[in-house]
C-alpha cells in the first residue's frame, strides 16, 4: 500500500533558539487511521503545521502522497484537509458560509460547493444551524463546524490536531463514528489527541513524540502488549517521563 | 490550481470582502464621508470665499480632489491592513488561506479587491457630498477614474503589507498616524505646491502622495503641477514595489508562519 504521508529527518528549530523537531521519521499508510500522541509541547502541532504550510521546517523532507512540499507544496495542498487545534472560524460570518468560502478556496464555485456542504453539515449534525453566525455555536459545534470546513474540498488525507478537546463524551463519541466512517470510505486520518482511549478507540497505529523526537512508533495493539501493565496509557506515561 | 479553479478563489474572497464592507457600512465607508463633510464644511463653505479663486476655480473646487484622494487613500489602506492583521492575529482564519492551495498572489488580488472596492465607494461617496458644496468641475473623466483606481489599488498594497507584517495592533495604527496622514496633508491636498518657497517644492516632489493628488487635480480641472505621466507612473512604481514586498512576505511566510 501507498504512503499517505511521509517524513524523514524533519528538524525544526523556531527563532527563539527553542529546538521543537530534532529529526523525525513518520510514516502513515494510504488509507490509515493513524494516531501522534504526546505531552504538551512535544512537537505534534509542528509537525502538523510543517506539512500544511503554517510552519516552515529547518531541514528534512516531507511527502504527502509522494509529492514533495518543497517541489510542490500547492499540490501536496489539495490532498489535506486540517483540523487545527484551536477554534479559527471567523466569527462573524454563517457556518454556511464558512464552509462554502473554504471550498472558493480550493476552487470550487459556489454552485458546486453549496449542496456538498449542506451534505456535509447535515452528516455532523449543523444543518439547522447552517444560516446562524458561528459566535452563536458551542464549542463542541465549532469543534464540528471546523471538521465540515476541512472536508469541503473532499480531501484524501485529514488531520485532526485535538479534534475532541473540550467536547462532551456524546458528542465525542458521535465524531467518533463519523471519522470512522470517512475513514472507512478511503480517506487516510492523523489525529494527535490527549484522550489516550480516543486513540485506542479510533487508530491502528500511533507514534509517541517526546522532545521533539519519536520514542515509540507501532500498532497500537503491539505498543500495549509489549508492556507489562497492558494499558496504552502507562506505556504513554513511561516513555514521556524519561 | 487551473486557471478556472484560481478565479474562483480570487473571487471568493473579493466577495468577502465586499460583503463584510457593506455589512459593517458605518464603520468602512461612513466615517469617511463623515470627515470629508467637515472638510468641506470648514476648507470649502468657510475659508473658501475669504482665500478667493485659485487659478480660474474656487477654493472648493480646487480642494475637492485633494479630498476625494484623502478618503480613498486612507479607507483602502486600512481596509487591508486592518482586515489582514485581524484575520491573521485575533481570528486566526487566515490560516485557512494559507494551508490551500492558491497561490499568494491570488490572495493578494482578493484582499487589494477589496480595497480597492472600498475606496472607489469612498471616493464615489465623496464626490456626492462634495456636490452638496459645490458644483465638481470634471475635465477628463476617464483620468478621474484612472487616478481613484491606481491610488486605491497602490494604497491597499501598502495596507496589506502592513497587515501582513503587523505583530501587535499598534503596528496597523502607527504607519497610518505617523507616516500616510503627514504624506497625505503635505501632498497639496489644500492647496498647490506652486505657491510654496522653493525649497518646499523640492521636498513636496519626494511626497508621492503629492503626484497622486496633482493627478486627479489634472482629471477635474485640467491643471497639474507636473506631468499627468510622471503621476502614474509613480503610481505603477508605488504598486510594483508594495506588490513584490507583499508576494516576499507571503511566499516565506515572514510576519505569518512559525
Amino acid at each position: 500500500m501507498s504512503l499517505a504521508l511521509s517524513i524523514k529527518d524533519l528538524k525544526k528549530t523556531y527563532k527563539s533558539g527553542t529546538v521543537a523537531l530534532q529529526g523525525v521519521d513518520l510514516e502513515v499508510k494510504e488509507g490509515g487511521f493513524y494516531a501522534l500522541l504526546g505531552p504538551n509541547g512535544a512537537g505534534k502541532t509542528t509537525i502538523i503545521g510543517t506539512i500544511v504550510g503554517l510552519v516552515n521546517k529547518t531541514s528534512g523532507s516531507v511527502k504527502v502522497f509522494g509529492i514533495d512540499i518543497d517541489k510542490d507544496h500547492d499540490k501536496a495542498k489539495t490532498f489535506i484537509g486540517i483540523v487545527p487545534q484551536e477554534i479559527n472560524i471567523n466569527i462573524f460570518e454563517n457556518c454556511l458560509d464558512i464552509v462554502v468560502n473554504q471550498a472558493g478556496y480550493y476552487g470550487i464555485p459556489r454552485r458546486a460547493a453549496i449542496p456538498r456542504a449542506e451534505e456535509v453539515l447535515e452528516a455532523l449534525g449543523l444543518f439547522e444551524k447552517r444560516n446562524q453566525p458561528s459566535q452563536n455555536l458551542s464549542g463542541g459545534m465549532k469543534r464540528r463546524l471546523m471538521i465540515a470546513r476541512a472536508l469541503i474540498h473532499q480531501p484524501k488525507f485529514l488531520i485532526l490536531d485535538e479534534p475532541t478537546a473540550g467536547v462532551d463524551v456524546e458528542l465525542r463519541r458521535g465524531m467518533w463514528e463519523y471519522l470512522r466512517s470517512i475513514n472507512k470510505n478511503g480517506v487516510t486520518i492523523l489525529l494527535t489527541t490527549h484522550y489516550l482511549e480516543e486513540a485506542e478507540q479510533l487508530c491502528e497505529r500511533a507514534s509517541i513524540i517526546n522532545k521533539g523526537e519519536i520514542v515509540a512508533e507501532g500498532s497500537i495493539k503491539d505498543l500495549v502488549l509489549g508492556h507489562p501493565s497492558g494499558k496504552l496509557e502507562e506505556v504513554f506515561l513511561e516513555l514521556t517521563r524519561k | 490550481m487551473n486557471r478556472e479553479q484560481l478565479l474562483v478563489a480570487f473571487m471568493t474572497i473579493f466577495r468577502k470582502e465586499c460583503i463584510r464592507i457593506f455589512r459593517i457600512w458605518p464603520q468602512t465607508i461612513l466615517p469617511s464621508l463623515v470627515t470629508s463633510v467637515l472638510y468641506f464644511l470648514i476648507f470649502g463653505k468657510f475659508l473658501s470665499e475669504k482665500i478667493g479663486l485659485i487659478g480660474d476655480y474656487s477654493y472648493i473646487q480646487f480642494v475637492i480632489p485633494g479630498l476625494v484622494m484623502l478618503g480613498v487613500i486612507t479607507s483602502s489602506y486600512m481596509n487591508t491592513a486592518f482586515q489582514f492583521f485581524t484575520q491573521k492575529f485575533f481570528m486566526r482564519s487566515i490560516d485557512e488561506l494559507l494551508v490551500s492551495p492558491m497561490p499568494p498572489w491570488v490572495i493578494i488580488a482578493g484582499f487589494v479587491s477589496g480595497g480597492i472596492a472600498r475606496g472607489i465607494m469612498v471616493g464615489l461617496g465623496t464626490l456626492l457630498i462634495a456636490l452638496l458644496f459645490a458644483t465638481p468641475v470634471i475635465k477628463h473623466f476617464w483620468v478621474v477614474f484612472i487616478f481613484i483606481f491606481l491610488t486605491s489599488m497602490a494604497s491597499s498594497l501598502a495596507g496589506l503589507v502592513n497587515g501582513v507584517y503587523a505583530k501587535k495592533i499598534d503596528g496597523i495604527n502607527i504607519v497610518p498616524t505617523f507616516v500616510i496622514t503627514p504624506l497625505v496633508y503635505l501632498g497639496g491636498v489644500f492647496y498647490s505646491i506652486s505657491i510654496l518657497p522653493p525649497i518646499w517644492q523640492t521636498l513636496s516632489k519626494i511626497n508621492p502622495v503629492f503626484y497622486i493628488v496633482d493627478g486627479l487635480r489634472y482629471g477635474f480641472l485640467g491643471v497639474s503641477d507636473v506631468s499627468i505621466g510622471i503621476s502614474i507612473s509613480v503610481l505603477f512604481v508605488i504598486s510594483g514595489i508594495f506588490m513584490g514586498i507583499n508576494w516576499y512576505l507571503i511566499r516565506t511566510g515572514l510576519g505569518l508562519k512559525q
